[in-house]
């Protein structure tokens, strides 16, 4: 079954190559992965599309929160969310069947980006299954390319995957921290464990 | 030939007041003591440089300015209270070595980088503080691949700083360039490459942070030239910057009595302690759950020595080659209480035939080890010594007579056994006196094969850290730079190697870092001219058909004499006992060569894809035990 878990992680080189290389070491499929930057220039978000039973998806979130480059973990199991795709079409369409496509692009909220002689190039963003949809009915006029993002996914309401368990995650605060032997930590990087 | 297992009937021991103290063995008053080096429980609170914390400010500081990259580092290491590191110099760590030149660091030179990476893990595992390793760019960092995998398995702090080229030219196919964050990603907790000399201290308070706290792991430091030679010319901030690492202390406290409270109603408890147990020094609290709740107790091989096997209510080990009585208590359960251990495959056999009928309550400070290879009733993630402190006052004492009356059975009828019947000394023999005249009171090392099972299984395991092995990965030539690593650790203790022929030979020129700095180090070869545990699988699973597990090997007296060291040769039953005392008796570096036979497998064995029941008992189980040879612990 497929899952979407987003993840917050540190905006550093090598983060990408380590949950991508964790995702092929344990096993783990990927149906897509979506990185960008957030509204913080230190974090990035992931977007992850897993095929997985329950027990392998609390492994994937187990593994991902392991990495210390990962900031918060977050799956949308149990919680109502929106999620998006965006594509890029490039179809074959003659001035005779390029009505057609503009309507069928019109009734799928889409967007034409683009026209050329034989060329049309339509833009259409939502869910996965209606993307899928769209691209069953223009295949018969000729798909010459495709993109897609992948799929990108925020909780309804005021969830957000920085309150998913635990605490906020901080930033370095700069400020002077000493600690005392057999609590080698520093006070900021204590979090209690959800379970 | 047998051992005997602890005294059947000693159901119901009352409730000791444990202490840390307690688990230290006690000094007996033997005719042998002499020949043992009294050996200690390492405990980084009663040594100097305890776990490295950082016990000093950290923030925006004007300290760093005029130092270059490689004093910083060396500063810095100090100041974690590092005392000793191992590594090999090269072109791209130089600057670094030019500060080793005066400085007060204990620097081991080894002879192969690998060398280096499993001293700093053995040192680790023997004192419990990280290890370091500096190494050069491109062959240095990848030769430290295996030891930091190896370390990565088994959850040991080692940090290893590389040499990298210059910053500007990373990329190009440098000489001695290679793609080293890349290649140790998977093998490590976490690694940097540092492209600016501003970022350095904080990455190596983050790198100790990270390598010695929750579940311990190696880290990498990539180091190019251009940054080791580069000064910091203003104010830096070397705060760690951690956002996404979190530290488990105490677990949940529901969970906790929900865990004791399951285990007191348990008929069939079986306490299953690992590694975890040694590296949160929760061994006293482990004794005290035994017995106050009166339970027993096995281990896996890496925690061998977390818990007292002289103890009546001891299990031994677990798993592939575990006692028999284990894996039957295991199967019996009603309830198993995995205390830092992860149900690995070589513990829990074929996992749909493992412990049926019990409920599992599982005690791991890495959340992903619960419910990733066994379904766990009641999970409890934190450090165990934490989390045992708060158990041990819900847990009430239960006689549980029938459960140790099928377990003294189990103990009675298949105790670790060997038989005598070979014109050549059966490796078990020589383990076994090692093991009566040291009474365990000593620093083990091991390569990986059939002499590793034996030594878990014939040496009478007591004290934590005295067992140092490669139990994940399972590297072969682990044994003598581990036991180099921990003698440094530890100087004045007795280590010894208990090593295979073919172990051995895989990183056999660290001999000569054992000369170079006169490390007493004793190495016992069980030299069975195969590499016995492939040969075993070839004999059980394989028709027979020894394939390239034959071995030429040197004559291994003369080999150490060539590097210095006292050599000895051993193929006579009857000199065994007394070439044994000689070597642990000697003060210097030793390597005796013990001309085994060869035709001898490790039993009891659960093959693979078979349950923890459906052991192959080869001479287990053949009643009577000749009771001529008793091990002198159990007597």
């Amino acid at each position: 079954m497929k899952h979407v878990i987003t993840a917050l992680v540190m905006n550093e080189p090598g983060v990408l190559a380590h949950v991508a290389g964790m995702f092929s070491a344990r096993g783990f499929n990927i149906d897509s992965l979506v990185v960008g930057r957030t509204e913080d220039p230190n974090l990035s978000r992931m977007t992850i599309v897993v095929i997985a039973d329950e027990r392998t998806l609390d492994q994937v979130r187990k593994q991902l929160a392991k990495i210390v480059a990962v900031v918060k973990v977050r799956d949308f199991k149990d919680l109502p969310f929106v999620s998006r795709d965006l594509m890029l079409v490039k179809l074959s369409a003659t001035p005779r069947t390029r009505s057609e496509v503009i309507e069928l692009a019109d009734l799928f909220r889409g967007r034409i980006v683009d026209v050329s002689h034989n060329t049309i190039l339509v833009e259409v963003s939502g869910e996965e299954g209606k993307l899928d949809a769209f691209v069953e009915l223009v295949r018969p006029y000729g798909i010459r390319e495709l993109a897609r993002t992948g799929v990108i996914a925020m909780a309804r309401g005021a969830e957000s995957v920085r309150s998913a368990g635990g605490e906020e995650p901080r930033p370095a605060t700069g400020k002077a921290v000493s600690a005392a032997p057999r609590q080698p930590t520093q006070a900021e990087l204590e979090a209690t464990p959800p379970g | 030939m047998s051992t005997k297992p602890p005294p059947t009937g000693a159901v119901g021991i009352a409730p000791a007041a444990g202490s840390p103290s307690s688990s230290t063995p006690q000094p007996a008053d033997k005719k042998k003591e002499a020949a043992t080096v009294p050996i200690s429980v390492a405990d980084e609170q009663t040594r100097a440089g305890h776990l490295p914390v950082l016990g000093y400010r950290t923030g925006r500081t004007d300290r760093y300015i005029g130092l270059t990259g490689a004093q910083i580092l060396l500063q810095m290491l100090h100041e974690h209270g590092v005392t000793d590191a191992f590594g090999y110099p090269g072109g791209a760590i130089l600057p670094t070595f030019d500060q080793l030149y005066e400085n007060k660091l204990n620097f081991i030179l080894v002879r192969h980088e690998q060398g280096a990476g499993h001293m700093a893990d053995g040192y680790a595992r023997a004192t419990g503080k990280p290890g370091i390793v500096i190494v050069t760019s491109g062959p240095g960092a990848t030769n430290t691949i295996t030891p930091l995998a190896t370390a990565c398995m088994d959850s040991i702090p080692i940090i290893v700083f590389s040499g990298q080229v210059r910053t500007y030219v990373i990329g190009n196919d440098a000489f001695q360039e290679a793609d080293v964050t890349g290649i140790s990603r998977p093998v490590t907790k976490r690694n940097y490459l540092v492209k600016n000399v501003k970022d350095l201290p904080r990455v190596i308070n983050e790198a100790f942070i990270i390598a010695t706290t929750g579940r311990p792991g190696p880290v990498l430091v990539d180091l190019p030239v251009d940054v080791s030679t580069a000064r910091v010319e203003e104010i830096i901030d070397d705060t760690p910057n951690l956002p996404g690492y979190r530290i488990y202390k105490g677990g949940n406290s529901r969970m906790v009595k929900a865990a004791a409270e399951m285990i007191n109603a348990a008929q069939r408890p079986v306490l299953y302690v690992g590694g975890g147990v040694i590296i949160s020094r929760a061994w006293p609290e482990v004794r005290q759950l035994a017995e106050k709740g009166n339970i027993p107790a096995t281990t896996t091989l890496l925690g061998l020595g977390a818990f007292d096997e002289n103890s009546p209510l001891s299990l031994h080990m677990l798993g592939m080659h575990g006692s028999a009585y284990a894996n039957y208590a295991v199967q019996e359960s009603d309830c198993l209480i995995a205390l830092g251990a992860r149900f690995d495959d070589r513990v829990t056999g074929n996992l749909k035939l493992f412990a049926p009928k019990a409920k599992i309550i599982h005690l791991d400070i890495d959340p992903s080890s619960i419910s990733k290879n066994v379904r766990v009733d009641v999970p409890v993630v934190g450090d165990a010594r934490l989390c045992l402190q708060d158990m041990l006052a819900h847990i009430e004492y239960q006689p549980r007579r029938e459960w140790f009356d099928r377990i003294n059975q189990w103990k009675s009828r298949y105790p670790f056994t060997w038989k005598d019947d070979s014109p050549l000394p059966k490796p078990q023999a020589i383990i076994e006196a090692i093991n009566k005249l040291t009474r365990g009171r000593a620093i083990f090392t091991t390569g990986v094969g059939q002499h590793q099972m034996w030594a878990a299984q014939f040496i009478r395991w007591s004290i934590p850290r005295s067992m140092i092995t490669s139990g994940g990965l399972g590297t072969m030539g682990y044994g003598l730079p581990a036991a180099i690593g921990a003698q440094v650790g530890r100087p004045g203790e007795l280590v010894i190697d208990i090593d295979g022929d073919g172990s051995l030979l895989m990183t056999v020129m660290e001999l000569a870092t054992m000369h170079q700095y006169n490390l007493p180090v004793k190495v016992a070869i069980l030299n069975n001219r195969f590499q016995g545990m492939v040969r075993q699988w070839q004999k059980l699973f394989y028709g027979g058909r020894f394939s390239h597990t034959e071995m030429i090997n040197p004559d291994f007296a003369a080999l150490a004499a060539s590097f210095g060291i006292r050599g000895v040769r051993c193929d006579k039953k009857e000199d065994v006992p007394r070439i044994v005392e000689e070597m642990v008796q000697y003060p210097g570096p030793c390597v005796v060569d013990f001309i085994c036979e060869t035709d001898e497998n490790v039993y009891p064995m659960v093959a693979s894809g078979k349950g923890l029941h459906e052991m192959e008992m080869g001479v287990v189980g053949e009643t009577p035990p000749n009771s001529g040879r008793e091990m002198g612990s159990l007597a």
